[in-house]
């Protein structure tokens, strides 16, 4: 049993468009040894979403490919979480500056790791056996996000009064997007139906675990979640996604015959 | 967690174990705050090819060497002492390979 090409898109989507937000830290990381741990982090996920990809686009069948996917679809078509597509700093008025902050990436990535790892394990029984055997491979990326993401934000949140400061401010700020995780996409609901995939709202307890204590080790508190639900996954997307789709795309768009 | 500044972040040697080999061999150094952070980014910055299936880190301030200004003492004299060598003893057949 096929898992439905939306969910699969929802996925590849994620996994994509968070590697690049990753890899704006390539040559800027806070030192050599974790700007070459982020990049590696960010193809992993590259690798993760042109597996997806490549499923979804014989799916569809046609001219349909990886590319074709990644790189002729627009804002409105991606079907990626919005914690995802956020910029690498935390909120701001106006057109003031910011500066890129690493803990904003870590918490980011962390939320997202915790449940890739409860996802993909749970995929690892899915009906659809490609999708199974991509979820074996990339349950073990996961693993590590979440060990490298989870052992960053400890040190900041339990370091200094700078590092905490941030690390709480990047909480406060990205936790309210994780809502989106537990509401199911019409795509979802589908991938349950068939026995692609797990609900999400199943998901959650093993999540809630992971965090809370990673964020009591980190000596950070959790905040008040309001019921904000953003929709990235709905296809309602934040202002800044069709800025990152623009970069990533460009070069494709201009030369769309380009081998590489 | 104590995390000291990263200007005070130590410098530590990395051996890797590849899936052929039987020892760790030294492939590099790295800055990281902890053991445990140092053996993470080992694994970043040395395996990311496949290249090791066992990480050692250490700190590089634990390793004692020789001083190259002694390299004549402590080297040249074991360049003429052929004898040293195990090769004018005739080894018995029933020996086999040694």
């Amino acid at each position: 049993m096929t898992a439905p090409t939306d969910y699969l898109l929802q996925l590849a989507d994620t996994a994509l468009v968070l590697a690049q937000r990753n890899a704006e830290w390539c040559g800027h990381g806070p030192v050599l040894e974790e700007d070459v741990a982020m990049a590696n982090l960010a193809l992993d996920l590259i690798g993760q979403a042109r597996l997806l990809y490549q499923h979804a686009a014989t799916c569809i069948g046609g001219a349909a490919s990886e590319d074709s996917l990644a790189y002729f679809r627009d804002a409105a078509e991606y079907r990626c979480l919005t914690l995802v597509e956020l910029p690498n700093h935390g909120p701001r008025s106006g057109g003031a500056f910011s500066q890129p902050d690493y803990a904003t990436t870590i918490v980011r990535n962390f939320f997202h790791a915790a449940l890739m790892v409860t996802l993909w394990t749970e995929l690892q029984q899915s009906s659809d056996a490609q999708l199974a055997g991509i979820a074996a491979r990339a349950r073990k990326e996961a693993c590590y996000h979440l060990h490298h993401c989870g052992d960053w934000l400890v040190r900041f949140g339990d370091g200094t009064e700078e590092s905490h400061a941030r690390a709480q401010a990047a909480v406060d700020h990205l936790l309210p997007y994780t809502e989106e995780f537990w509401v199911p996409s019409p795509a979802e609901l589908a991938a349950v139906s068939n026995g692609s995939a797990p609900h999400p709202a199943t998901l959650r307890a093993a999540w809630d675990g992971d965090v809370n204590a990673t964020l009591t080790a980190a000596t950070l508190r959790r905040p008040v979640q309001r019921g904000y639900v953003s929709q990235g996954k709905f296809g309602l997307h934040s202002e800044h996604l069709s800025y990152l789709l623009a970069e990533m795309q460009c070069v494709a768009r201009a030369h769309p015959e380009g081998v590489w | 967690m104590t995390t000291p500044p990263l200007k005070d972040w130590p410098l530590w040697e990395v051996f890797v174990r590849s899936k052929q080999g039987l020892e760790h061999k030294h492939c590099g150094s790295l800055h990281a705050a902890d053991a445990r952070q140092a053996l993470h980014l080992a694994r970043d910055v040395y395996t990311r090819r496949q290249e090791g299936v066992s990480i050692w880190v250490v700190p590089s301030a634990a390793i004692t060497a020789s001083n190259p200004d002694d390299k004549a003492e402590l080297f040249d004299p074991a360049a003429d002492k052929i004898y040293r060598h195990p090769s004018f003893y005739d080894i018995p057949d029933d020996v086999g390979h040694m």
